[in-house]
């Protein structure tokens, strides 16, 4: 098998499908070399080659909804962070697209690992928000079954999760069973040495995962050609197998080249590599401030890709949907952050013996010894404060 | 000397300051490592450093720890004097590999002729609601290493002129701040450079039990022995600044004084720096001791992500002063 690495990819989506979406939009070839897409940041439908799409109207309303849902969660979160509430936020702002299109294009039975910034892929994977949010209060460490949702918990030491992804995809594979993996990333982590090393493993091995990165220009401080000289689809030539660039704020492309490339993954055909062109609209995190180092320029011209605003153009345009519409996704949309708001300040705060919990899987007797002194150290404090008596052993 | 000794200042200015001059005082000296150009670095050390002294000497790399250690490395035997920024200690597990199998054997595996006169500055510590993965003290689990020096600045002093020293020494030096101290403010005594990297020292003199610190606890440890102070308990409280080589000298004539030690390690009990010093104090003042030597270390978990389990997790004041006091009970 030959593979190569091109503009557009290496097309394993040849021949799938054609448009079903109805409208009478000029349908062209989109003018961006290098970068799939389907959607013009006006809001216009284009075909690509390589990549077409099947998406009934009911669905293209359901990614908005994803979308606008997602945003919304987001804001919250970011408020509430503010507000004392959370510890920590990272934020997915503006790069919703990315997440919902490469989100739904999984299925139930592929099996995902995160970052950190995933909330809108964990939201296509029926993760309750609540859960992401006692994990930024730092009440729980996620509190969801990664099984259930198949859906792994969020990672934080950058890149590991590409390895974990390649370990498990090779696990799919000896099980014969037909499903994907696919791993998340961002352009910084892309220098890391786990990042290449998966890529090494995953092709020598053929496993079936799909490494989604989402270049969304930044690595805190650090724009992305501090972190490469080529385009990071490209790399994946270098270990064998094909890498593609999407317009990350095109839902319809990410939907499609995410299909296409779990498909290839599932298919049998190995890896494939997607780079997801994006942008993170907000700050890296909530601790950041991302006026020390880039201009409000640079974030107007991708405010003007925005992937809800393109979205909704084009429904607009297309009388996909109506005024009604909107009005619904805008009161579930209240509903979400109210729900969210409220489920936060409620959240009981864990007991203290917690920190000995899940130390060991089967119990260890050097914890149950801490524990005891822990014990006794605290029954020693009359008001049994412990929060500032700390470790007396 | 700088004139405005008695101006406020910071931890966090004064590790600025000694990489100023650091670089302004030799070519050969560069910062590298994640956002610490532009951004400052991740807690805002290397702030402005850019401007001043040009992206080629204060350098913004790609997010790869093995990488810019290894690199460090590589410029340090070609004759440069890098300073290497990790982030936090969390990620220079990446570049453990660098560090321990080549930083610190290099020396040794060239028959002494490729010295690294490298210096790594790194975040330590928990304390900061960062979860297990972003607080580890593993500063005492570098201190096991032969062919490294580890240091441990805790107060505004030492992160002034700890560095040049550092970089003065002809091998490996890992620098850990701790992550509560960058904010610690006060005024700098300019009288005490540059400093030596081989003793302790003692923060507040004192007969009855010698507490023994380093880095993020030095500060709950003193306030621990002014509350022992208020029930008439007269607390040593040394610094043990350097982690390896550890100053014996220092805290064993403490120990001789006072009869009794209490070690204060953020870091794990077990196989740990604390584990080190209460050895070498059994070992060499086994008669002078009137108690047993007591411990008071983080919990051996995974550092608890929550404010208040996190809180009880580490050694905190309270915790400290009664381990003194059952020292001399
Ligand atoms: C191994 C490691 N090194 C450093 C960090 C600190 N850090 C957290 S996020 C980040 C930038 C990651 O950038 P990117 O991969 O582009 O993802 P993004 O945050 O843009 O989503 C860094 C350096 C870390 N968490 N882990
Ligand atoms: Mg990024």
């Amino acid at each position: 098998m030959s593979v190569k690495s091109t503009a557009a990819g290496d097309s394993p989506a040849k021949g799938r499908g054609r448009t079903t979406t109805r409208g009478t939009a000029a349908k062209r070839r989109a003018g961006e070399p290098g970068l799939v897409q389907l959607l013009t940041p006006q809001g216009e439908r284009v075909e690509h080659p390589d990549y077409a799409i099947d998406v009934t109207p009911e669905e293209l309303r359901g990614l908005y909804r994803d979308m606008v849902l997602t945003r919304r969660f987001d804001a919250e979160a970011i408020t509430l962070q503010r507000q004392g509430e959370l510890g920590l936020w990272a934020s997915l702002l503006g790069q919703e697209a990315a997440q919902i299109g490469s989100g739904r294009a999984t299925r139930p039975d592929d099996y995902v690992f995160p970052t950190y910034r995933e909330h809108g892929v964990a939201w296509t994977r029926d993760v309750d928000p609540l859960n992401l949010l006692g994990m930024f209060r730092g009440v729980n460490h996620g509190g969801w079954d990664p099984n259930e949702n198949n859906f792994q918990l969020y990672t934080i030491v950058i890149g590991s999760q590409t390895l974990h992804a390649t370990g498990y995809a090779m696990g799919v594979a000896k099980d014969g069973a037909d499903a994907a993996v696919i791993a998340y990333f961002g352009d910084g982590a892309s220098s890391q040495g786990d990042v290449a090393e998966a890529f090494t493993f995953a092709a020598v091995y053929n496993a079936p995962v799909v490494f989604f990165c989402q270049n969304n220009q930044w690595a805190i401080s650090e724009p992305t050609e501090k972190q490469s000289r080529v385009p990071i689809y490209q790399r994946a030539a270098g270990f064998g197998f094909p890498g593609v660039r999407v317009d990350g704020n095109d839902v319809l492309a990410v939907l499609a080249v995410t299909r296409a490339a779990l498909e290839h993954a599932r298919s049998g055909q190995g890896p494939m590599l997607v780079e997801a062109f994006t942008y993170r609209m907000g700050a890296h995190t909530t601790t950041d401030d991302p006026t020390r180092y880039r201009s409000d320029e640079e974030r107007e011209e991708w405010a003007s890709k925005d992937p809800i605003a393109r979205l909704r153009t084009y429904l607009e345009r297309e009388g996909i949907a109506g005024e009604a519409f909107y009005a619904e996704v805008e009161a579930e949309s209240d509903a979400l952050a109210k729900r969210v708001r409220e489920g936060v300040r409620n959240m009981p705060n864990p007991g203290t013996m917690a920190i000995f919990e899940n130390v060991y899987a089967d119990g260890s007797s050097l914890v149950d010894e801490e524990r005891a002194q822990f014990v006794e150290y605290m029954s020693s404090f009359e008001s049994g404060d412990v929060a500032t008596a700390g470790t007396g052993h | 000397m700088s004139p405005d000794s008695t101006s406020n200042t910071t931890y966090r200015e004064e590790l600025r300051e000694a990489m100023r001059e650091a670089l302004a005082r030799d070519e050969r000296v560069f910062l590298m490592g994640e956002d610490v150009g532009r951004y400052g670095g991740a807690f805002g050390v290397s702030l402005g450093l850019i401007d001043q002294f040009g992206p080629d000497r204060v350098r913004d790399t790609p997010l790869s720890e093995s990488a810019f250690v290894g690199a460090g490395i590589g410029a340090a035997i070609a004759g440069m004097r890098p300073i290497v920024e990790i982030m936090t200690v969390n990620f220079s597990l990446l570049a453990l590999d660098q560090i321990l199998n080549n930083a610190a054997t290099l020396l040794h595996m060239s028959g002494g002729q490729v010295a690294v006169p490298l210096v790594i500055r790194m975040t330590t510590g928990a304390g900061r609601r960062l979860a297990a993965q972003h607080s580890h003290s593993l500063e005492g689990w570098y201190a096991h290493i032969p062919g490294i020096r580890v240091l441990a600045p805790a107060t505004l002093e030492d992160a002034r002129y700890m560095l040049a020293s550092a970089l003065a020494d002809p091998d490996p030096v890992l620098i850990f701040e701790h992550g509560s101290l960058y904010n610690l403010s006060g005024q700098l005594d300019t009288g005490c450079g540059p400093v030596d990297l081989d003793t302790a020292a003692i923060r507040r003199p004192g007969n009855d039990v010698s507490l023994i610190t380093h880095g993020g606890s030095l500060g709950k440890t003193l306030q621990a022995a002014d509350r022992l102070a208020e029930e008439g308990i007269d607390a040593e409280v040394i610094d043990l600044r350097t982690l390896r080589p550890l100053d014996d000298t220092t805290i064993l004539g403490s120990v001789r004084r006072t009869h009794r030690a209490v070690v204060i390690d953020e870091g794990w009990r077990t196989a740990g720096l604390s584990a080190e010093v209460a050895t070498r104090i059994a070992e060499q003042g086994f008669y002078d001791l009137d108690a047993p030597v007591e411990r008071v270390c983080g919990a051996e978990v995974p550092t608890p992500y929550a404010a208040q389990l996190e809180e009880a997790a580490l050694p905190q004041t309270d915790g400290i002063a009664a381990a003194a006091r059952r020292t001399v009970g």
